[in-house]
């Protein structure tokens, strides 16, 4: 089974970000950028189907910064056969369907038997490149997935909703997108590191993958006009006395103080 | 600040390359999330988390820097940052690391036969197979020249007569590489559990690496068999070329302890307030804290240069000295300090620096104290050895 994974190079989630004077991008100097945790599932699970089977490639796929080898080494470095790096600094801020359709191009050309991504990129968490490229392609797009069964073709996909597990089969070729549960992500060994250098890692530019310039510039279907950190929290109030006293206080407060009841 | 971590203040890491950068960070990951939250409770109970090794066997940390027989073959400045990541935890599960992959598996792999090698190796690479280092011996360790420990040959075998004192992993260990005087001078020998003869006992009530196993073993008429001896080097110089390649991996794995020390009272003075401000916001606290992280980038800056010359295979032993010194020195200063900075919390167990301070004089006087090594530096300099 070919396995393609699409992965995202993000920001720590433990880096404090500081934006930079231009409003709208992060300062890099001090950022350590990671695989997205999300996607880490992604490939654990693609391994592992690959080491059930006996055989099979596990490709990754990101599009990103010349910087986001490192996260495409890591995937390597865990057991992931070779990869793709579609490279270009203005992914950093590429809206859901330009990666989608960068993604799409891989995965028309190399026809694999499943898609597995994070279901979300952490930074911006806009959770759209699994259900667009399941719409690229036309394949059947399940996301939040937490328990995954594979058999003859199909696969059986549990992801939580409110109250509730959702059950969704379907055919493969299909576009998963993994949530944290579905398996515990294994530690890239030394041994992997070192075999991972002789992995390759076939950059091309946004325009081999068939994104018109204008989709990464000025033609951008979002565009981030601000970033803010949030505001710092200010002190909290702690109430005291009986339970029915601090019921009646807190009722105050909303309606009073902070009038938002 | 272009760097991301405060202790790295001159942005050491930028010289290190993508390979060895990402052997930090796997290392790294793994300490945070498995060893950190383990080791102040093993310290308490006195008791090595043995439960970690198949997964640090399973990452290839167990003689990582050696090639082939499934080592995962890094080079030397790798090393050092798997040492250095692993003593943020605690310094007995870098001994551990040390004790196995520089001390038991680079003899074997240097001195060994073919079929020594074979043997032992790639079990030793899986912790299936642990091992332990005997040199020295209860009547001082400074001195191995004057060790009493003797083999004497009989036929194809040799007969083993000895005690070794302070011995890591001595009652886990499969296979002891043991130091005998021979009538040829100073010989290494894979004694085995259960021989007939051989057996070890822990030392307990320790005050410092309580989360190490630390032994005595015994020799009473051992019989070996002459396939076990490692038949590639002859003389003292056997013994401390595996003292040299573990004090190597000390040098940077002190530098680790002493991270884990300076962040949590760099966090503790930012957050404590006394007399109304931040205790950070205090010239005593911020010289103290200048002080920490000056120590601290140049051991890194040291460590680093000692390590590419070792990649280049020109490091001597007695730059390998320089700083071990320096950096045990440094780190065992900084944890004692920042002891001292936590006030009375920082006797207790909730935070790690009094663990660390506590562990590191073992690691200032094990592999030779402090005082050897200067005075190895002061032969080196004078040509005169004064010891």
């Amino acid at each position: 089974m070919k396995i393609l994974v699409g992965l995202k190079h993000v920001p720590d989630t433990e880096t404090k970000v500081k934006v930079a004077d231009d409003g709208v991008s992060l300062v890099e100097a001090g950022i350590k950028f990671v695989m997205s945790p999300y996607d880490e599932y992604a490939v654990e699970e693609a391994l592992k189907l690959k080491e059930a089977a006996g055989e099979g490639e596990v490709l990754l796929v990101c599009a990103g910064p010349e910087s986001a080898t490192a996260t495409l080494r890591q995937g390597l470095a865990m057991g992931a056969d070779r990869a793709v790096l579609i490279q270009d600094p203005r992914f950093d801020r590429a809206d859901g369907l330009v990666r989608a359709s960068a993604l799409a191009s891989v995965a028309t050309q190399e026809s694999p038997d499943l898609v597995l991504l994070g279901k979300q990129g952490v930074g911006t968490d806009e959770s759209q490149t699994v259900p667009m490229l399941g719409e690229l392609l036309d394949l059947p797009h399940v996301s939040a997935v937490g328990t995954l069964e594979i058999v003859d073709g199909r696969f059986t996909a549990h992801r939580e909703i409110e109250g509730a597990v959702e059950v969704m089969e379907g055919s493969l070729p299909a576009i998963l997108g993994c949530e944290k549960g579905l398996n515990e992500p294994r530690y890239a060994s030394l041994k992997g590191i070192m075999q991972a250098k002789k992995k390759t890692i076939d950059v091309r530019s946004a325009a081999d993958a068939g994104i018109e310039d204008g989709a990464l510039g000025e033609g951008k279907m979002v565009v981030w006009e601000k970033l803010d950190l949030p505001a710092p929290r200010s002190g909290a109030r702690i109430l005291e006395g009986e339970i029915d006293d601090q019921v009646v206080e807190l009722v105050r407060c909303l309606r009073e103080e902070e009038k938002v009841i | 600040m272009a760097s991301p971590e405060p202790t790295d203040f001159l942005d050491v890491r930028s010289l290190f390359t993508e390979e060895e950068r990402q052997v930090q960070d796997t290392v790294a990951r793994f300490v945070d999330e498995k060893a950190i939250p383990v080791f102040p409770d093993a310290f308490d109970r006195h008791h090595f988390p043995k439960e970690l090794i198949p997964e640090i066997a399973g990452m290839g940390l167990l003689g990582c820097n050696l090639s082939g027989y499934d080592c995962a073959g890094l080079n030397h400045v790798s090393y050092g940052l798997v040492c250095q990541e692993l003593e943020r935890a605690d310094s007995g599960l870098r001994s551990f690391v040390s004790v196995q992959g520089s001390l038991c598996m680079f003899p074997i792999h240097t001195y060994g036969t073919e079929e020594q090698k074979q043997r032992w190796l790639p079990g030793m690479a899986a912790g299936e197979i642990i091992g332990c280092f005997g040199l020295t011996e209860p009547d001082g360790g400074s001195d191995p020249g004057a060790m009493k420990t003797r083999a004497v040959q009989d036929g194809g075998d040799w007969i083993l007569n000895g005690a070794k004192m302070w011995i890591t992993n001595g009652t886990i260990a499969d296979v002891a590489v043991v130091w005998a005087d021979t009538e040829d001078g100073v010989q290494g020998f894979l004694v085995e559990k259960g021989m007939a003869g051989y057996t070890s006992r822990d030392i307990l009530k320790k005050y410092s690496l309580r989360a190490s196993i630390t032994s005595e073993l015994f020799l009473d008429n051992v019989r070996v068999p002459d396939a076990n001896r490692l038949p590639g080097v002859r003389g003292l110089a056997g013994p401390l070329s595996c003292l040299t390649q573990a004090r190597y991996g000390i040098s940077w794995g002190v530098i680790g302890a002493a991270i884990a020390c300076f962040e949590e009272v760099r966090e503790f003075t930012a957050t404590r307030i006394l007399f109304g401000r931040p205790l950070a916001a205090t010239q005593t606290i911020q010289l103290r804290l200048a002080d920490m992280c000056r120590r601290i980038t140049t051991a890194r800056l040291l460590s680093l240069q000692l390590g590419r010359l070792k990649d280049q295979g020109v490091m001597h032993h007695s730059q390998v000295s320089m700083a071990k010194w320096n950096n045990v020195r440094m780190a065992l200063d900084v944890a004692r300090d920042a002891r001292d900075m936590l006030g009375a919390g920082g006797i207790s167990i909730e935070f790690h620096s009094i663990r660390h301070m506590l562990n590191l004089e073992s690691v200032i006087t094990y592999e030779g104290t402090e005082t050897v090594h200067q005075l190895v530096i002061g032969r080196e300099l004078t040509g005169k050895a004064a010891f």
